[in-house]
């Protein structure tokens, strides 16, 4: 079983000293400068074009860097940010509701379970602001009211109207916006895209990230770009579980190589689990659908009393159901938290409670709704939503409940960076959800696009800079030893794939992994759980490489030649989180390990024995990680027990 | 239930395709219509055949990767992307016929995955808002009628999925750039490049070798985001002005 | 650095409405649009049929007096047809380059039957238009200048109608023609005002009946003469 030590701490120096609010501004102010004449002769890559990289690439190419980016999709604007439905946070004060950056900054620190910086969580709230000015600018549709300015609504609980959105595709407008900031520099000349094309591997030169590998997947063909800085955008995790509401094509493998060349990997063990998804169908499910919390609002969720009450949902008698969100935490009832509300839903169908097929799900009831407020007014209000529902069961949800199964929806680990988004490898950065970002255990609603879009537009373009005016670029040799065993290592590794030809397809060890995982580092988790996955995890791995089919040659479109990849790095990764989660033996925000938790169930976290950020180092092929704590401290915000009941 | 996929497979760009028939067993009526390709790939994989490619990606009807014809219809039988399409809207013993999108300028790689790079270039001809970060006014300082506003993002839905340039019987991308010119042209924002952003992306369209509009409609009848066809009369008048006036002719 | 103006576009003016699409179109919708304000005044003048042969041959007689004394005799019809020359030109290059385009454009078709939408009159732009267009040709050799019929009498207009029209070959040839007529107006209407920008939503039922008034009235106007020659009412 893979085992670890624990190694030297780390500090993030970068953040300056002094009152929290003062933060940013004097690391702006201290960053060194570039000529902008000079820029055009520093080359950076960015891998990604979601709303981090999009952001990420189209700032940078403004500012005169030549910028070379990549995407897997045939298109930019593909990214799955595309999918975010819900909205984007801003400390506006429009409303005049008592909103500030600073209350932003706190309800954003007690949400992620106090496990984040505080001085990155400043920041973020600090340049919202600035960020809902920049979408308006580029043609961003955000909802308007009739007096033509924008509107905002609350969202996860907090108590002011802070989130703008655009309908239910808050995501999509987003991205588009930044996509066309994108194609806008690319129509200039500044920037040179390669789409369908995917990053294999890092360069790392004399300690510095320098370039990378990467494949055009119409082609086949292995392509070496070297430039002066790395920039990593490229999602989260969450596709480790095989069944996620990530997009197909969502994977760890560039965050997992770069791990692999040194850096840092920061708190896998933090994934967020959305409470109100689709539930499976059958065990050809290729991915889950989720659907808005809001349905929460008004909809009642309950199981039957009786456990294997297999009746219809309208037949059964009203005194026979169990509405056990409102039994147990009779203040919040049915809006509890996300996490609290899936941990709930994953306990009934453990005791058999479940419905629908497999038993793994719960009802969500509008009945009550719809007597009390009509039918018109409950379709006014989630009239997509349920039409979504309907095409994707085939149930009216207007006549029977819905079901509802909690999902794996983002991913709050990632590569540890530091306050200037810098990995552990010098030069090379990652921003959006591929860094272990400013979300800590757990992420608020509506934070994910602010938090991609602060890290694009505003944070890596300063803080890049500086790390391109301190540091000297020697030209680096396309037939260095150092490219080329990278390239090498690449292109057997790729044959090997090809050359197993076994039994089993890549799919079918990506759902076995997946299920794994589900069942012993899932929604909550427990030591021996957890450890019958570290040992079964290599076994599966193992098996990966000794019986994978993967048809076709490495010199043409080949999709399941790219599943493959990703899934041998998903084997690897898998391991990496439980193991984390194995160690932390606290239970904070997503993270619920099950001997840790108050006597009414809820999260017990463990502030003084892991008040930090768990960074890990690859130590090579069969090696044990190291464990690197940075600790982390909380000047202003108190730290205190979250409680719904 | 029972199928027959008849499917176009097409090794390579360079190479000559054809339809093939395929029987899949145990499809299951909730299955989506990608999930019943996915048992097909499987199974094709472990009989030593090669798996059909087709493009995709979300799975939730948003980011327009998915995209293929079924029997004649883009997108199939209910107006969704093929990835909200479910089984269920199929008989047992039904041979389904899959084809790519088929346009001129949309080239084919392989099977049912297509090149629509096209549409990036007509958007980076200017379908944006020249505007650097940190050089925007507060949000609040621009007010829009809620009408725009709302026709807008109307427009601002299209997920640049093709549909309409494969189901055109022209192959045209009118629906396609005309909702990017009518999303951008009606705001506030987007009024100083008005003239030369029409002007330069039906100049794109045109150079990608696209048809011209013979005002049929069926792009919007298969337009799984339900972009009016409005849009393109829009487009028409945003052009026609753009000629007429100085600004579009100052060159 | 980076500029922050959108660069100009290549085509401009004049230029920019003969080499693009929608340009193109327009220049399509606008002629086909002048077309059909002369065939309505067209198929008027030939309802003079109805008044008898003086009536007939004095509007015919006319029609070449038109802008006297300022221009002579026959001039103005000279004129005018100079200008729908160019305008039919125009209307058919147009509508042939477009076609050729968006052919290319759809190079393959779907072995799966599309569901079609499109009404009748909209499949039938292409074919009617070549039927009119050889129809167009037909008809300036038979009627104007006389050289497919072998009783043509200049400035007896009435009676080389009725001569022509009791001919039942031709009249089958004319009668089909104003029937594609009839279709190519009734899609194109409408079809112009979209390309040209006019549509709006609240427009759409007035600019509908226009079209299909315009259609019928056209279509029909123009066959009764046939009819009323075949059926003896004009003889």
């Amino acid at each position: 079983m893979l085992d670890y030590r624990v190694g030297e701490p780390i500090a993030d120096t970068k953040a300056p000293e002094g009152p929290i609010g003062e933060r940013w501004s004097t690391r702006k102010f201290e960053a060194k400068l570039v000529n902008p004449s000079n820029r055009r002769k520093h080359k950076v890559i960015v891998v990604g074009t979601g709303l981090a990289g999009g952001s990420a690439g189209a700032t940078l190419a403004e500012q005169g860097y030549h910028v070379i980016q990549f995407c897997f999709q045939d298109s930019p604007r593909r990214a799955h940010s595309v999918a975010a439905q819900g909205g984007i946070n801003a400390a506006k004060n429009y409303r005049n509701d008592g909103d500030s950056v600073y209350r932003l900054f706190y309800d954003t620190v007690k949400g992620g379970d106090f496990r984040s910086r505080e001085s990155n969580v400043h920041r973020l709230a600090e340049v919202s602001v600035q960020i809902i000015d920049q979408c308006v600018a580029q043609g961003v549709p955000f909802a308007r009211e009739y007096g033509g300015l924008l509107d905002t609504r609350s969202f996860g609980g907090v108590q002011v109207q802070r989130t703008f959105y655009a309908r239910g595709q808050t995501g999509q407008q987003l991205l588009i916006g930044a996509y066309q900031a994108l194609e806008r520099q690319i129509d200039e000349g500044n920037i040179e895209l390669h789409t369908r094309t995917e990053m294999l591997d890092l360069i790392v030169i004399d300690g510095k990230a320098r370039g990378i590998v990467a494949r055009d997947l119409t082609t086949g063909k292995l392509t070496t770009y070297l430039a002066d800085a790395v920039v990593l955008a490229t999602g989260g995790y969450g596709n480790v579980f095989y069944l996620s509401t990530n997009a197909k094509g969502s994977n760890a493998s560039a965050i997992w190589r770069a791990h692999k060349r040194g850096a840092y990997m920061a708190n896998p063990c933090y994934t967020q689990i959305h409470p109100t998804c689709i539930p499976r169908s059958g065990d050809y499910q290729s991915k889950l659908t989720l659907m808005s919390e809001s349905l929460r609002n008004d909809g009642r969720i309950w199981t039957p009393k009786r456990e294997g009450d297999d009746r219809p949902a309208n037949e059964i008698p009203e005194e026979e159901r169990d509405y056990y969100l409102e039994r147990q935490y009779p203040s919040f009832g049915n809006l509890v938290p996300r996490d609290i509300a899936s941990r709930a839903a994953k306990t009934q169908c453990d005791i058999g409670k479940g419905v629908g097929p497999g038993g793994l799900g719960v009802y969500l009831d509008f009945a009550d709704a719809i007597a009390r407020m009509g039918q018109p007014a409950v379709e006014a209000k989630y009239g997509n939503l349920f039409d979504m529902y309907q095409r994707i069961t085939a149930e009216n949800p207007y006549k029977v409940p819905m079901r509802i199964y909690p999902a794996i929806h983002y991913t709050m680990g990632g590569l540890w960076v530091d306050y200037d988004l810098q990995t552990t490898i010098p030069g090379l950065f990652a921003i959006g959800e591929a860094n272990f970002s400013d979300h800590g255990a757990n992420r608020l609603g509506a934070s994910a696009l602010m938090q991609g879009l602060a890290d694009g537009y505003f944070i890596l373009p300063t803080t890049l800079n500086h790390y391109i005016a301190s540091n000297k670029f020697p030209d680096v040799d396309a037939a260095d030893p150092a490219v080329a065993e990278v390239e090498t290592g690449v292109q057997e590794r790729l044959e090997k794939l090809l050359s197993i030809n076994g039994t089993r397809t890549a799919d079918s060890f990506h759902r076995e992994l997946g299920t794994l995982m589900w069942d012993y580092a899932g929604m909550s988790r427990n030591d021996g759980g957890l450890r019958k996955a570290l040992d079964r995890i290599p076994e599966l791995r193992e098996e990966f490489w000794r019986s994978v089919k993967v048809p076709g040659t490495g010199f043409a479109l080949n999709q399941q030649l790219e599943k493959a990849n990703r899934v041998a790095d998903f084997l690897e990764f898998g391991e990496l989180l439980v193991l984390d989660a194995l160690v932390r033996e606290e239970s904070a925000g997503g993270h619920f390990r099950e001997e840790h938790q108050d006597s009414d169930g809820e999260a017990a976290r463990d502030d003084e024995n892991f008040a930090h950020v768990a960074a890990w180092e690859y130590c090579g092929p069969g090696e044990n990680p190291v464990l690197h704590k940075e600790a982390l401290e909380f000047d202003y915000v108190h730290l205190t027990q979250r409680s719904y009941a | 239930m029972k199928i027959t996929v008849r499917v176009w497979r097409q090794p390579s760009p360079d190479e000559a395709g054809r339809m093939v028939d395929y029987p899949v067993d145990d499809v299951a009526e909730d299955m989506s219509f990608l999930e019943m390709l996915d048992v097909l790939n499987e199974q094709l994989i472990l009989d030593d055949e090669d798996p059909i490619s087709f493009d995709h990606d979300c799975r939730e009807g948003i980011c327009g990767s998915c995209g293929m014809v079924i029997n004649g219809q883009a997108h199939g039988p209910v107006k969704t992307t093929v990835c909200q399409l479910h089984m269920r809207e199929f008989r047992d013993g039904d041979t389904i016929e899959v084809e790519p999108w088929r346009a001129g300028p949309f080239k084919i790689l392989k099977d049912l995955v297509v090149d629509r790079s096209s549409f990036d270039r007509i958007i980076q001809a200017g379908g944006y808002v020249s505007v650097n970060t940190g050089a925007a006014p507060d949000a609040a300082s621009v007010s829009v009628p809620k009408a725009d506003a709302d026709l807008a993002f109307e427009n601002a839905t299209c997920i640049s999925c093709g549909a309409c340039v494969a189901a055109c019987p022209n192959g045209a991308a009118m629906l396609f750039t005309s909702a990017k010119v009518t999303h951008l042209n009606l705001l506030p924002q987007g009024q100083p490049e008005r003239e030369n952003r029409v002007l330069r992306m039906v100049q794109a369209m045109d150079d990608e070798g696209f048809g011209g509009c013979t005002n049929v409609g069926q792009c919007t009848q298969v337009c799984p985001k339900g972009i009016p066809f409005d849009s393109i009369m829009n487009m028409n008048r945003e052009y026609l002005r753009a000629v007429k006036s100085s600004r579009g002719n100052q060159g | 650095m980076a500029s922050i103006e959108l660069a100009p576009p290549r085509l401009t003016g004049m230029r920019a409405l003969w080499h693009s699409t929608i340009g193109k179109k327009a220049v399509v919708a606008a002629t086909g649009l002048v077309m059909v304000l002369w065939l309505l005044v067209h198929m008027l003048g030939n309802l003079k049929i109805f008044f008898g042969p003086t009536e007939f041959d004095a509007y015919a007689h006319f029609l070449r007096r038109i802008g006297e004394p300022v221009l002579k005799n026959s001039w103005f019809l000279w004129i005018q047809r100079a200008v729908l020359l160019v305008v039919l030109v125009a209307h058919i290059v147009a509508s042939a380059q477009l076609s050729i385009r968006d052919l290319r454009a759809r190079p393959t078709k779907y072995t799966g039957k599309q569901r079609f939408e499109a009404t009748v009159t909209t499949r039938y732009m292409r074919t009617g238009g070549i039927v009119l267009g050889l129809f167009i040709v037909w008809h300036l050799l038979n009627l104007s200048v006389g050289v497919a019929v072998p009783h043509y009498a200049q400035a007896r207009a009435y009676e080389n109608v009725a001569q022509d029209f009791s001919l039942w070959w031709m009249n089958v040839i004319y009668i089909a023609a104003m029937l594609f007529l009839g279709l190519h107006i009734h899609h194109g209407f409408e079809s112009a005002t979209r390309t040209l920008g006019y549509h709006r939503p609240t427009r759409a039922r007035a600019i509908k009946i226009t079209g299909d008034v315009l259609a019928v009235a056209i279509a029909a106007g123009f066959i009764v003469v046939p009819v009323a020659v075949m059926t003896g009412v004009v003889s």
